[in-house]
């Protein structure tokens, strides 16, 4: 069966470990929808979350040959129950005079930030999970999409937990 | 000590113990080769005639000798051209460390002469590959590429250094390198108890032996496995040597030219161990029905390998050594007299090639075993060569069959031969090569003559692409598209030219005294044997098959 799963992997901080992460997908035929990458509290460190599509055995496969790269430290698949997971978009939306009241209180309403104003569009910044993004892009859908941009996937785990404690 | 960058790479090349290395030079590799003049008493570098024999010769040496081979070449087209010979040794899990040389940091990324990315092209055929843009960070890059060429499951990493880098000065001071220690926390007595309780409970197991074990250097420890759990053991290609071939429980090769009994016994058997091996698809073909009757207990040590290409029932993860060590430690010697009367049964009844004559290829390898006493290290090129020589020829120890296995390079067999004699100047070397891959690159015979070295090359010459041919012949109702290879070389002559010994075999009473003659004549010798184009490897197993429906004629 296939589901959607959130990594969390530990990489060494240099120049060359993305491709090597990225090579490695691309060439196994493993689907990423979405990666994000940024250093840690430990600056020699980053951290990837990659969000993937697959069975079982796909999932079982990734982890064992990310975990083969001599560059990645740790591979941990995050328990969405334990989890946090954010991802910020930016929506240009069509906005005239008629609609930026009723857009800017959708952007209230889930707490988005309106970041940039002009005659005709409004850009609108909103972090959350996947959920609340996808809400919100359904409701200001109808008022015309310019561009949209998003980061992708970032979590943590909840609590006391933490990826150096765990497998 | 104030050393520049060129002297550093050596000096921790020789911490390692290299003293030999395989290369060709350029100018981005210029300082190093300036260098080498210094160490000329402590290194000994073998010009090949193109890096790609290189490469090669750093492979063969490696698999013959089980020390780390070591490649040298310079930017661009040199790194470019290790790129087939590093895949070959990544396929096939060899320790290795390639050197390329770069353009000046400045001028990298600015597509300046002679530059390529080769970290970035040889990124998924390396273990691990490195640049150094610094000269301070020269000295360690180079121990952690031998380490991480060596830990574990082995395998070629790159080390990419800039002109400048080899240039620039900076302190040294020598270290000696840690032991490589064998990985053996991941064997818990959990699996090992569970491996040897479905060992109790088998009534027909049946051993799968791969490269791996040859790695492990676990060959007398399999053997006392074998024997204590009285089970008989096939080999795939790469573990060949890996089980002595002279054993009663061997049973051949396994897989697409397995040896019938090994792929009826994988099919009938009720455990099928497998041992340093990967389950390849030349291995298993049809997956759905590959040891129906069986479960699957896998022994590796990357866990990767794990239910990558076959669904297992228990594996153990671990130095094949230590676990097989273990594991023998834990199992009272067993007897199975009516399995291995079968599997003596069928050993009497599906001989390979039985009745193969005259320069019929199988009786040629055939001869070339009894004349080197089964005591030769064999290179063998790719196709049709290179499975008759694993079928016909008897290795009784590790590291003496050099073939290229999982990713099948043709044109691989003359340079890994010339390694091979370079790291076993005692021993017997023979490239047993077919015409298509021997003209790929027998550029190399000017390597060989130049050094003295006492190779042998058996072309089994038919005229042909052999396998191509084959598979054209049995699955393309015989439309021969572009197999065909004509008569105009004279491999004999080509021999001379380069000056090697050229003979010719073309008729069946020659086979013998050419051999000898070849043999005795300690110089680098050619050996044309002209053999029909129509003779073909079996068994074969069609595409899709299971792997007991072998076609055997």
């Amino acid at each position: 069966m296939i589901n959607r799963h959130v990594l969390s992997v530990l990489v060494e901080n240099h120049s060359g470990v993305l491709s090597r992460v990225a090579g490695l997908f691309s060439r196994r035929g493993y689907n990423i929808d979405s990666l994000t990458v940024g250093e840690t509290e430990d600056t020699t460190v980053s951290r990837m979350t990659i969000v993937v599509r697959g069975d079982d055995y796909t999932l079982e496969q990734i982890k064992k040959q990310l975990h083969k790269l001599v560059d990645v430290i740790r591979v941990v698949t995050l328990d969405p129950e334990a989890s946090v997971y954010r991802e910020l978009v930016l929506v240009k939306v069509n906005a005239d005079a008629d609609s930026r009241a009723a857009i800017s209180e959708i952007a209230d309403i889930f707490r988005a930030k309106i970041i940039d104003v002009s005659a005709g569009t409004m850009t609108v910044e909103i972090t959350g999970d996947e959920s609340k993004v996808k809400a919100f892009i359904d409701l200001v859908k109808p008022y015309g999409i310019r561009e949209l941009a998003r980061t992708g996937i970032t979590a943590l785990q909840r609590g006391e937990r933490e990826i150096k404690n765990l497998n | 000590m104030k050393l520049n960058g060129a002297e550093i790479l050596l000096n921790c090349l020789l911490e390692h113990q290299v003293d030999t290395i395989f290369g060709f030079p350029g100018g981005a590799v210029l300082n190093i080769y300036d260098a080498l003049t210094k160490y000329t008493d402590r290194i000994t570098h073998y010009l090949t005639s193109h890096e790609q024999g290189a490469a090669h010769a750093a492979d063969g040496y490696a698999r013959s000798t089980g020390k780390v081979g070591v490649c040298l070449a310079t930017s661009g087209p040199g790194a470019t051209n290790l790129v087939t010979g590093i895949a070959t040794a990544y396929m096939d899990s060899v320790p290795m460390v390639a050197i390329t040389g770069n353009v000046p940091v400045s001028l990298l990324g600015k597509d300046s002469f002679q530059e390529v990315d080769i970290t970035g092209i040889t990124m998924p055929i390396t273990k691990h590959n490195f640049i150094v843009k610094d000269v301070h960070e020269l000295a360690d890059t180079v121990r952690r590429a031998f380490r991480i060429a060596q830990e574990g499951r082995p395998g070629p990493v790159l080390i990419d250094i800039p002109k400048d880098v080899t240039g620039n000065v900076c302190d040294y001071e020598s270290a000696e390198p840690l032991p490589i220690q064998p990985i053996t926390k991941t064997i818990t007595e959990e699996a090992l108890e569970k491996a040897a309780s479905l060992l109790r409970d088998s009534k027909r197991p049946f051993v799968y032996a791969g490269g791996g074990v040859i790695n492990a250097d676990a060959s007398n420890e399999l053997v006392d496995f074998a024997e204590r759990v009285s089970a008989p053991v096939c080999c795939s290609l790469m573990g060949l040597g890996g089980f002595p071939g002279d054993h009663r429980l061997f049973t051949g090769m396994i897989g697409m030219h397995g040896a019938k009994t090994s792929n009826l016994a994988a099919t009938q058997c009720d455990l099928f161990i497998g041992i340093g091996a990967r389950f390849s698809d030349r291995v298993v073909s049809n997956v759905k029905r590959f040891a129906p009757a069986a479960e699957i207990l896998h022994i590796d040590i990357d866990p990767a390998e794990i239910n990558k290409n076959i669904q297992t029932h228990h594996h153990v993860i671990g130095d094949l050594k230590h676990v097989i060590e273990r594991l023998n430690a834990k199992i009272d010697p067993m007897k199975r007299p009516s399995w291995i009367q079968q599997i003596e049964t069928w050993k009497q009844q599906f001989p390979l090639y039985a009745g193969s004559t005259g320069l019929q290829p199988h009786a040629i390898v055939r001869r070339i075993h009894d004349l080197t006493n089964g005591e030769a290290i064999i290179a063998t090129e790719v196709g049709q060569n290179q499975i008759w020589a694993a079928q016909g020829y008897q290795f009784t120890r590790p590291r003496t069959f050099i073939s290229s296995g999982g990713l099948g390079t043709m044109g691989f067999g003359l340079g890994a031969a010339i390694g091979a004699q370079v790291g076993n100047p005692g021993r017997r070397v023979i490239n047993i090569a077919g015409d298509g891959s021997f003209r790929m690159n027998c550029n190399e015979l000017a390597t060989a003559v130049e050094y003295r070295l006492p190779v042998i090359v058996v072309i089994l010459n038919n005229h042909a692409l052999g396998m191509v041919r084959q598979w054209q012949d049995l699955f393309y109702d015989s439309r021969f598209s572009q197999t065909t290879l004509g008569n105009s070389t004279n491999f004999a002559k080509l021999a001379e030219a380069y000056g090697a010994l050229g003979l010719d075999i073309v008729k069946p009473e020659q086979v013998e005294p050419v051999l000898t003659q070849a043999l005795a004549a300690n110089r680098t010798v050619v050996i044309n044997c002209e053999i029909d184009p129509d003779d073909k490897v079996f068994p074969i197993v069609p595409p899709g098959a299971a792997i007991e429906e072998v076609i055997t004629e």
